[in-house]
């Protein structure tokens, strides 16, 4: 490979050669779909998406081997994941739509809303993880079937009536809760995002993915429901001494991670609700540990077992995996808070502007350590700053949407934006990012890329990821 | 006088509210009973293995044995000599190797350059190995194959037993390649 003298191994060399591949097909699909749709100029790809070939093509995505005109017209009339499929008439106003509550009572989204996670192409399908189509999204909350997934071996199916959270060690009562007893706590709610901290990993080194969905996909934000952990800790009684809390899924992993107890005291929710319903299947149900700002792996899904201690568990995901390999070889332990970063969504990487004009710039900017403060943008990659609109609320450790009106004059621009939290901490750039971390990743470290991402416009509109 | 009874009335009817509101909040609730003791015999199912071994069960095994179990139950994805095995469909990691890579360009993370804690290793085959079968290795087992793991490491002898005892003792290269996270980087504060 060309580029900088960082040298990936092999692994992550062909993780990178297959994501790159599999980004490539998927963008491919939407150009072709784009092909019969009156949006030519690639700006808003799925708007008005009704042919055929958009329905084959969505089809030739997600069912390995569908093509030729044996599956034609099985694919015509297949309906996006979380769709369903309806004949759409001349004229909605000259004949009945479809009978009241005749989903069954559950509703679903529109037929031609087409978005959906991609998965990255791991050897396996059961420790992979999916990314949220972040260019494709509106406001501040992930739409629940769309929120990222990390999991490392599958999604548990758990019956809610059978399972139970055990919290116990260094307390003074080991209990058991039902599902049915953490709902009578006293709830709170709160929205938060969740980010991974391998999000932009192949980031580091050269711009890899194209699309905002690639380089940022590992972050979603949710309205979460739950029981705080203090409530829980009062019930069983902390005993002297206990400063870590091991929590553990009851996935196939068996995953666990040690969690500092002035963390869980703080603000730790047990959370059973995500956007006004359960919590999803792929995001803990029945109950999951939700660790406000904290990187995503430590906020354990199917969270079946609290254990106190006073010293950290060293599990394999805190020792040889999420931990950060600096150049002079020492590794970074428990390097938990997600710092402060933001992004344009639009437009970003393989977007096309039509024309010279105004364009409403828009992203998300968030901290792991608190609110944010400013968010500026940049469209000479970052010689000048101007701040953004902050357009909606801010609130501790949750994304915020931002905009920033922009006349685009036709010429090449690199647009930039930059993130300042509350506690005064600004987004870097991935020089002064690299010149701290050190080059000897992305096999050594690899998380926490909190780095300014850049989108070159070219003259012809085309917008691509650069390192600028 | 209907006026002032209708005034004493509303007075009285708010002093009832007044009196009322208390016990409608009840007290400050700090203490709700919900949820059942947990039995050892309940507990008893569950392990976590920190760096001290407590916790680690009985049972013992060493490499000779462990041979055996990781040919039979490791090594279609982690390969017949713990070098990994990259295919579509498996992607189980490389074991061993790569000492004295960490600093390097290519730093190569294994068990034996990387891992700290060898109860670790004993924590996560009986936790989640095989990755199709998990928890489904007896402690003798997984004491034995952690111990083959370790030997073909060149971290302990071949003749060597693990065990509660002795696996702790395990001295790991990378044993002081940690250090806790010194974020935030001050030079990236306004």
């Amino acid at each position: 490979m060309t580029g900088p003298a960082v040298i990936y191994d092999d692994k992550a060399q062909r993780m990178a050669d297959a994501m790159v591949a599999a980004e490539a097909r998927a963008i491919a699909d939407r150009k072709a779909a784009l092909e019969d749709c009156e949006c030519k100029e690639g700006l808003f790809p799925t708007a008005g998406v009704t042919s055929r070939r958009r329905f084959l093509s969505f089809a030739g995505t997600s069912l390995a081997g569908v093509a030729g005109a044996a599956s034609f017209a099985q694919a015509q009339e297949k309906a996006p994941p979380g769709a369903q499929y309806f004949a759409v008439p001349a004229d909605p106003t000259k004949e009945q739509g479809r009978p009241v509550a005749g989903d069954g009572g559950y509703g679903s989204r529109s037929q031609f809303e087409t978005e959906v996670r991609q998965r990255f192409p791991t050897a396996t399908e059961y420790t992979s993880w999916s990314f949220t189509p972040l260019d494709k999204m509106v406001g501040n909350i992930t739409a629940s079937g769309l929120h990222f997934e990390r999991h490392h071996n599958g999604i548990p199916t758990i019956d809610p009536g059978r399972h139970m959270l055990f919290v116990h060690g260094m307390v003074d009562s080991p209990k058991k809760f039902t599902m049915a007893d953490l709902k009578r706590f006293p709830s709170v709610t709160r929205r938060h995002f969740i980010e991974c901290s391998g999000n932009g990993l192949t980031e580091w080194n050269k711009p890899t993915l194209k699309t905002v969905q690639g380089t940022h996909g590992l972050l979603s934000t949710s309205e979460w429901t739950g029981v705080p952990f203090a409530t829980i800790a009062r019930e069983v009684g902390l005993k002297e001494g206990s400063t870590w809390v091991l929590a553990e899924g009851a996935d196939a992993a068996v995953m666990t991670r040690s969690i500092p107890m002035e963390k869980m005291l703080k603000d730790a929710l047990l959370a059973y609700g995500q956007n006004g319903e359960a919590i999803r299947p792929e995001q803990g149900y029945p109950l999951r540990l939700l660790l406000p700002g904290y990187e995503g792996n430590t906020n354990i899904k199917w969270l079946r077992r609290l254990e106190v201690s006073d010293k950290p568990f060293m599990t394999r995901e805190e020792t040889s995996k999420y931990t950060d390999l600096m150049a002079n070889g020492k590794a970074r332990q428990f390097t938990l808070d997600m710092e402060s970063k933001s992004v344009i969504t639009f437009p970003s990487g393989e977007m096309k502007l039509p024309g010279p004009g105004f364009y409403n710039v828009t992203g998300l900017a968030w901290s792991g350590r608190g609110r944010v403060q400013a968010v500026d943008v940049s469209i000479d990659a970052g010689k000048t700053w101007y701040p953004a609109r902050i357009d909606s609320l801010p609130e501790p450790m949750c994304t915020i949407r931002f905009s920033y009106p922009w006349v685009w004059d036709g010429k090449p621009a690199v647009l930039q934006s930059r993130c300042t939290d509350e506690t005064g901490y600004i987004q870097p750039t991935l020089k002064q990012l690299v010149a701290i971390r050190g080059d000897n990743g992305p096999f050594g470290s690899i998380y926490h890329l909190n780095a300014i991402q850049s989108w070159a416009v070219a003259a012809d509109g085309s917008v691509t990821n650069v390192h600028a | 006088m209907f006026m002032r009874n209708i005034a004493v009335g509303l007075g009285v009817l708010c002093l009832a509210v007044v009196a009322l509101a208390p016990s409608v909040y009840a007290q400050a609730q700090t203490h709700f009973g919900f949820g059942a003791p947990a039995s050892p015999e309940e507990l008893a199912k569950f392990f976590a293995i920190p760096a001290d071994g407590k916790g680690l069960p009985p049972g013992g095994g060493n490499a000779r044995e462990g041979a055996k179990v990781y040919a039979d139950n490791c090594a279609a994805c982690h390969g017949q000599h713990l070098e990994g095995n990259p295919a579509k469909g498996i992607g189980g990691d490389k074991l061993i190797g790569g000492r004295g890579t960490l600093a390097s360009k290519a730093p190569v993370k294994t068990v034996e350059s990387y891992w700290p804690y060898a109860t670790t290793l004993f924590d996560y085959v009986k936790r989640a190995m095989p990755f199709s079968s998990p928890g489904s290795l007896t402690n003798d087992q997984v004491y034995s194959v952690v111990a083959y793991i370790l030997s073909e490491a060149k971290i302990i002898k071949a003749t060597d037993t693990m065990n509660a005892s002795t696996l702790p003792k395990v001295e790991m290269p990378n044993r002081n390649g940690f250090e806790p996270d010194p974020r935030p980087e001050i030079e990236l504060y306004r």
